[in-house]
């Protein structure tokens, strides 16, 4: 209940911010220089999902650890070349885009997934996609299903305000099949009512599945079905105006691309900066400035993956083989690989 | 003594006076609205955040869980989504004050009650509802009726084809055929005819001082008559009973077990409140008037509903109105156990898909402002026409 206090208390405040701002802010303030501000307040504020396993989560010391977080630490070590200087705020699907538009965070990092109407009437940018997801659905194996299409009348628990609730929809009518959807404001709401058996199936992005099962009270006992209905590129979001920050964020993601590209990881980074190779050398700011052209130093790469880690690192320290979700690079991998994952030239 | 004429001219000045500076405050806070929306709008464009209302003829693209008219998510609208979360609400929102007024009613006078126990009883219910949270209520009942009910295989029967488990209550829905207009007459002409017979025994007791009972005939009329007709004519009925299908049960009536829960935490709530607005109510009626009634023969019950709460009623409108109003308001609760009023479907949903918050939300205060006013006008003018005319 609490829980649910405060995320009414963080909606109502980021609400009522965004609201005074466009009431009392004058015309331009939005698109000051997200950067500047950063560096000013010596610190970055992260806007990330507080209860995703996996994604974005403070463990029981209070530490945020996760896959979206790590790249919150990487943009902090490329300013500040501290990983810790980030302000991590919570947010619901309900309030992650009104705190960005109201300047209350600088950068979403939060599995939002990348799609038109977000990028063209929310007034927000995408960066660059960090995972390849899709929507898949959990039930019970006590159910005796095998597959998605066998979920006609089924119930479903799902979060309000996302691209899930309209996918689950869409999947539904297309193989006319029989939909009964039980919404919740939050995923811990939607995963507690599958758990309690009020609905037959859990529906989110297929990485958030098995970061829920590992919540419920028998993990074990539920299966995701192979199903995949949508495509949920998540990807990190900036307020428009500022394109700027807008490519920061999205160089920090291709470097860490780019360095597993290379084979520069956390260990041997240090050795790699007497690497003859011209392409490691332009990543780590050996030679040419092209960390200038971001606002920042030209050791901003080097600063990235000592401190955070390449984006192989970051994954299977998260979310893959290091964790306890063991979810496969799959579409992932890099594109040398047979995955989508595709460094853009540091050049 | 000094007289001292009647000063005209200074008078009429500052009543110009008044105006003018009233007159100023009006252009001043509309012209500070104004500014305001306007740079919202602007700031809006800038930062650009798609605004204004096209997003209504949208597909709406979610499924609702509980819809009261057509709906379906492929092709209906925002617009359409709108009018079900509306309708939900003011359902809960119209049985929660039916059913909270009835026991509130009876709460309050139990509190009056000359039996200890039972006056003590109502003294507790009453202060333990009115002080916990609303929220930590409905949680609680909402948990405590699905943890009740059985699940999907071991559903219980109800006698007549329905079945209840924690999905919901499921009850055989009737389905009249070709003569259900004559049907739906027959009900009219019943409600007709007990308009009738209520104003000739209100005439009748007004003449000759003889009460005419009409609670029980008027239930019989309304019940009955429609279903002497069906069964005279023999109209089929055809009831379409809920089966269990593979996950969930298919066909009958459904209600849901959020729906419950809702409505009686804010009936069980509000009652707490409304009990203490009769007691009040019944307290302000001079004691003369029960004395006078003990003189008259009048037995305990009879004074009760004819001479104290009769006269109790117009200290009970006003503050059972803001109850009526909490009642409405406190519906948006819904959000926190997944029922889809208004604010469940329009804020949640709508909100996110579209964005498009500014716009959602003012629709949404203005649409529960509209819906207090007119339940206030309401209950204003029953006030009115049932005051007894002593102030």
């Amino acid at each position: 209940m609490s829980e649910f206090m405060s995320h009414v208390m963080k909606r109502v405040a980021t609400a009522f911010a965004l609201a005074i701002a466009l009431v009392f802010c004058a015309q331009g303030a939005f698109a000051q220089a997200t950067l500047k501000a950063v560096q000013d307040r010596g610190q970055l504020v992260c806007g990330a999902n507080g209860t995703l396993a996996g994604f974005g989560m403070p463990d029981p010391q209070g530490n945020w650890t996760g896959f979206d977080v790590d790249l919150c630490k990487a943009i902090a070590a490329a300013i500040f070349n501290d990983p810790s200087k980030v302000k991590y705020v919570p947010l619901t699907a309900a309030n992650r885009f009104t705190a960005l538009q109201s300047g209350e965070i600088d950068v979403l990092s939060r599995n939002t997934t990348w799609t038109m109407s977000r990028d063209t009437t929310l007034g927000v940018d995408f960066a660059a996609v960090a995972y390849y997801d899709g929507q898949g659905f959990m039930v019970r194996k006590s159910l005796k299903v095998n597959s998605a299409l066998e979920l006609n009348g089924a119930s479903v628990c799902v979060q309000q305000g996302t691209t899930t609730e309209l996918n689950l929809a869409d999947y539904f009518s297309a193989n006319h099949m029989d939909l009964k959807s039980v919404t919740f404001a939050t995923a811990d709401e939607a995963v507690k009512a599958y758990d309690t058996s009020r609905c037959d199936s859990y529906t989110t992005d297929s990485s958030g599945l098995y970061a829920e099962r590992l919540r419920l009270s028998d993990p074990s006992a539920n299966i995701v079905l192979p199903e995949i209905i949508s495509k949920e590129p998540l990807s990190p979001a900036v307020r428009q105006g500022d394109d700027a920050w807008e490519d920061l964020v999205r160089w920090v993601h291709y470097a860490m691309v780019d360095a597993e590209e290379m084979g520069v990881n956390q260990n041997n980074v240090d050795d790699m900066l007497k690497s003859p190779a011209p392409d490691v050398r332009r990543l780590l700011g050996v030679q040419d400035q092209f960390g200038q052209s971001l606002g920042l130093s030209n050791d901003w790469a080097y600063r990235i993956i000592k401190k955070v880690g390449n984006y192989g690192e970051s994954f299977e320290r998260n979310i893959g083989q290091g964790s306890p979700l063991k979810i496969a690079r799959g579409l992932n991998a890099l594109w040398t690989k047979g995955g989508l994952q595709y460094g853009l030239p540091i050049r | 003594m000094t007289t001292t004429a009647i000063d005209h001219s200074s008078r009429a000045r500052r009543r110009i006076g008044n105006i003018a500076l009233q007159t100023g405050l009006v252009v001043v806070v509309a012209g500070l609205i104004y500014a305001a929306g306007e740079n919202a709008a602007r700031n809006l464009q800038a930062a650009h955040i798609a605004s204004g209302f096209g997003f209504w003829n949208n597909t709406a693209g979610f499924d609702i869980s509980q819809t009261l008219i057509e709906y379906s998510s492929g092709t209906s609208t925002f617009g359409r989504a709108f009018w079900v979360g509306l309708l939900n609400t003011l359902l809960v929102a119209g049985l929660g004050i039916m059913f909270a007024t009835a026991l509130g009613f009876v709460i309050g006078l139990a509190r009056l009650s000359k039996n200890w126990l039972v006056s003590r009883l109502a003294g507790c219910y009453v202060e333990t509802i009115r002080n916990v949270p609303l929220l930590l209520q409905l949680l609680f009942w909402y948990n405590a009726v699905l943890k009740a009910l059985p699940e999907m295989h071991g559903s219980v029967s109800i006698p007549g084809g329905g079945l209840l488990n924690n999905r919901g209550l499921f009850l055989p829905r009737p389905q009249f055929a070709a003569s259900s207009p004559y049907v739906t007459m027959t009900l009219l002409l019943a409600v007709a005819i007990v308009v009738g017979l209520r104003i000739w025994a209100k005439r009748r007791q007004n003449r000759t001082g003889e009460q005419v009972p009409v609670l029980w005939p008027a239930l019989g009329l309304i019940l009955g008559l429609p279903l002497a007709f069906i069964f005279l004519t023999d109209v089929p009925i055809r009831f379409d009973y809920p089966v269990l299908g593979r996950f969930n049960v298919l066909g009958g009536l459904e209600i849901l077990p959020e729906f419950a829960a809702l409505l009686l935490a804010l009936t069980i709530y509000t009652a707490a409140f409304i009990a203490e607005v009769v007691r009040a109510g019944v307290l302000s009626v001079p004691h003369g008037q029960t004395e006078a009634a003990q003189a008259l023969g009048l037995r305990p019950r009879t004074t009760l509903r004819l001479i104290i709460v009769p006269q109790a009623m117009r200290v009970i409108i006003p503050p059972l109105t803001g109850q009526y109003l909490n009642l409405t308001k406190n519906s948006s609760l819904a959000v926190a156990i997944g029922y889809p009023d208004l604010v469940q479907v329009f804020t949640g949903s709508v909100l996110n898909i579209t964005g498009q918050a500014v716009e959602v939300i003012a629709i949404t205060m203005a649409v529960y402002l509209f819906i207090s006013l007119v339940t206030s006008l309401l209950m204003n003018l029953y006030g009115y026409a049932i005051s007894v005319g002593e102030r």
